[in-house]
C-alpha cells in the first residue's frame, strides 16, 4: 500500500523525447527499465494473496530480455505491473529513473489472450488504427504504419476481415502488428508466439530481433519455451517458486546476428539452455 | 442452406397469407354484427386509412411512436452509461434498476397511461418515459460485461475517455443494447395505443376504440388490422437496422457456432 508512488509524473511528450530532454537520456549506466524489490499483493485482509514477492531486475536499452517461469508463477502479473494496469504493493518498476504509475506512452503490450484483446467490431487493420487516432499522425504515415505492420506479420492480405474470422495464430499476429504499427520505445509480450505454427514462429522471434535493430527497441517477452528464450534474449530472467522470486538471470553470450540454424546448433545454445532448464526443474 | 432459407421465406410470408385467406372464405357471409366479412373489412380500411385519415391520425401516431421511441433510445442509452460510468448517479439509479429489474417492461404501462394528460406532448412523453427503462436497463448491463482485457487494452494503448467510451464501450455492449431497443419498441407500441384509446381523439387507437363504442364493427376491425400491419412494419424496420449494426455480432456468433 504505503509504496504506491504520487500517481502523475511528469509523462514525457512522445515527440520531444529525445530532443529537449538531454538530462534523461538513457546512459550506459541508467536502465531502461528498473524493476527493484517488486511485490504484488492481489486482495486484501484474509483473502489476500501475494504473487509476487521480491523481483529484482533490469533491462538496458536496445536489449532484449525474456522471462521464463512456470505457469502460475506469476509472469502476467509482472507484465501487468509494468505496464501500469496494477499498481505495485510495494517496490517499484520505473522507466529512465521515472516510477510507472500508469500506463507509460513509451511501452506497447501484446496480452497473452490475444482473442480477447483484439475489437471484434473492427477489421484488422481498424484495429491497428485505434491506438493511433490519439496521436494524430497524418494520412499517409497512418497507412503507412499498419501496411508495414501487417506486412510483417505476414497478414497484409487480411487487413479487411475482422479478428473472429481468422485462426488463433492470425489473431495474435494481429495483436503484434497492433503493437508494432503503435512504435513503442519499449515492446512487452506475453507467451506472444504460443499458438503459431513452427515456421511461422520462426518468423516472428526473427521478426523480433529485427525491429529491435531497426527501431533499437527494448524488448521483454514472456515465453515458455526455453529454446526461444535462449534465441532470442540477451539475458534471461528466470521466475521460480512461490510467492515468485528471480532464481537467476542468464546472460546469454551467443554471437550476433542470430540465425535460426546456426545459432541453435552452437555448443554454446546448449549450454545456455541446459542452465535454464536445470534452474527451471529444481524443485522449488 | 439456400433451400432452407426459400422455405423459411414460403412459410414465414405463406402463413399470414393462407390465414387472411381462411378469414376471407370464412367470413364472407357472414350475418354476425361482431365479425363482418373481411371484405368489408378491407373496404373500410381503404377508405378510412388510405386516405380519409391517414394524415390526421395514421401520421400522427407513427409521429408520437417515432418521437417517443428516439427520445427513449437516447435517453436510455445516455442514462445507463452515466448509471454504469458515474458513481453518484449509480448511487441514485441502482436502487431503480434493480426494482424494476424483476416486474416486466408491459407490466409498467399502467403507471404511464395514469400519468397520460391530453394533448400530444404528454403522450409522446409517457411513450418516451415508458421505453426508457428497458434501454437503460440493458445498457447498464451490457457496459458491466464488457471485458476486463478489452479495457486494458484501451488503457495501455492509452484511449482518451471519448475513445474508451465511443470506441470501446459503446460497440461492445451494442448487442445487449439492441435487445433493450427491441423491448423498448414494444413497449413504445402498447404505449403509443393506449394513450390514444385513453386521452385522445386523433390516432389509430383513438378512431379503433370509438368506432368499437358506437358499433362500428368492420371499423373497429379495419383498425386492428391497421395496428397489425404497422406493428409488422416497424419490427422489420428494426431488424434490417440491428442487422447492420451488428453485423460484426452475428458474423461472429455463427462462427463461434459452427467451430
Ligand atoms: N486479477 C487477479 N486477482 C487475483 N489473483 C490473480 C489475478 N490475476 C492473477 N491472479 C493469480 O496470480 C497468480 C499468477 O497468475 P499469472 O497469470 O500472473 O501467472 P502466469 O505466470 O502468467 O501463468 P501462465 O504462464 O499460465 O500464463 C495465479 O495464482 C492467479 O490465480
Ligand atoms: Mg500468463
Amino acid at each position: 500500500m504505503s509504496a504506491r508512488q504520487a500517481p502523475t509524473l511528469p509523462i514525457r511528450n512522445r515527440k520531444s523525447t529525445m530532443a529537449q530532454q538531454p538530462e534523461t537520456r538513457i546512459s550506459a549506466t541508467t536502465p531502461r527499465l528498473d524493476v527493484a524489490h517488486l511485490a504484488k499483493t492481489y486482495g486484501s485482509g484474509e483473502k489476500s494473496h501475494t504473487v509476487i514477492e521480491d523481483l529484482t531486475f533490469t533491462v538496458d536499452a536496445g536489449e532484449v530480455v525474456c522471462i521464463v517461469g512456470p505457469s502460475g508463477v506469476g509472469k502476467t502479473t509482472l507484465l501487468k505491473c509494468l505496464a501500469g494496469l496494477h499498481p505495485a504493493s510495494s517496490g517499484r518498476a520505473s522507466i529512465d529513473g521515472r516510477t510507472i504509475s500508469g500506463p507509460p506512452p513509451e511501452m506497447a503490450l501484446v496480452f497473452q489472450d490475444y482473442n480477447r484483446s483484439l475489437m471484434p467490431w473492427l477489421t484488422v487493420r481498424k484495429n491497428l488504427i485505434l491506438p493511433l487516432r490519439h496521436l494524430k499522425l497524418p494520412a499517409a504515415e497512418l497507412k503507412e504504419r499498419c501496411d508495414s505492420a501487417l506486412a510483417a506479420v505476414g497478414l497484409s492480405h487480411a487487413d479487411n476481415q475482422y479478428p473472429w474470422q481468422l485462426s488463433g495464430g492470425m489473431q495474435q499476429r494481429v495483436a503484434i502488428a497492433r503493437a508494432l504499427a503503435y512504435r513503442p520505445e519499449i515492446l512487452i509480450m506475453d507467451e506472444p508466439f504460443a499458438s503459431v505454427d513452427a515456421q511461422t514462429r520462426f518468423d516472428l522471434e526473427d521478426l523480433c530481433l529485427k525491429i529491435r535493430k531497426d527501431f533499437n527497441m527494448t524488448i521483454l517477452v514472456v515465453t515458455h519455451d526455453i529454446d526461444e528464450a535462449v534465441y532470442l534474449a540477451d539475458r534471461v530472467v528466470v521466475l521460480g517458486s512461490r510467492p515468485a522470486r528471480v532464481l537467476k538471470v542468464v546472460d546469454v553470450d551467443l554471437p550476433a546476428p542470430r540465425d535460426q540454424i546456426t545459432t541453435r546448433s552452437l555448443p554454446d545454445f546448449a549450454r545456455q539452455r541446459t542452465e535454464v532448464l536445470s534452474l527451471i526443474k529444481r524443485p522449488a | 442452406m439456400r433451400n432452407v432459407k426459400i422455405r423459411n421465406w414460403v412459410i414465414g410470408a405463406g402463413t399470414p397469407v393462407l390465414l387472411l385467406a381462411a378469414w376471407w372464405f370464412l367470413s364472407a357471409n357472414s350475418t354476425d354484427p361482431f365479425f363482418p366479412p373481411l371484405q368489408t373489412i378491407l373496404v373500410r380500411f381503404q377508405e378510412l386509412w388510405l386516405f380519409e385519415h391517414f394524415q390526421s391520425d395514421v401520421l400522427l401516431s407513427l409521429g408520437n411512436l417515432f418521437v417517443g421511441f428516439a427520445i427513449a433510445a437516447v435517453a436510455g442509452i445516455g442514462l445507463g452509461f452515466a448509471t454504469a460510468l458515474l458513481p453518484p448517479v449509480r448511487w441514485m439509479i441502482d436502487p431503480l434498476i434493480h426494482f424494476l429489474r424483476g416486474i416486466p417492461p408491459v407490466a409498467l404501462v399502467p403507471i404511464f397511461i395514469s400519468l397520460i394528460g391530453f394533448g400530444t406532448q404528454m403522450r409522446v412523453t409517457s411513450i418516451a418515459l415508458a421505453a426508457l427503462f428497458p434501454t437503460m436497463i440493458a445498457t447498464v448491463d451490457g457496459i458491466r460485461s464488457v471485458s476486463n482485457d478489452l479495457m486494458d487494452v484501451a488503457r495501455v494503448y492509452r484511449l482518451s475517455r471519448k475513445e474508451r467510451v465511443l470506441n470501446v464501450l459503446l460497440p461492445a455492449a451494442m448487442p445487449q443494447i439492441f435487445s433493450g431497443l427491441q423491448v423498448s419498441l414494444q413497449v413504445a407500441f402498447i404505449v403509443m395505443i393506449a394513450s390514444e384509446m385513453l386521452g385522445s381523439s386523433q390516432g389509430i387507437g383513438a378512431m379503433t376504440l370509438l368506432a368499437q363504442q358506437s358499433f362500428m364493427t368492420a371499423d373497429m376491425w379495419a383498425g386492428i388490422l391497421l395496428l397489425g400491419v404497422i406493428g409488422f412494419l416497424v419490427n422489420i424496420l428494426f431488424s434490417l437496422l440491428k442487422r447492420k449494426v451488428l453485423s460484426w455480432y452475428i458474423g461472429s456468433r455463427r462462427m463461434a457456432r459452427a467451430a
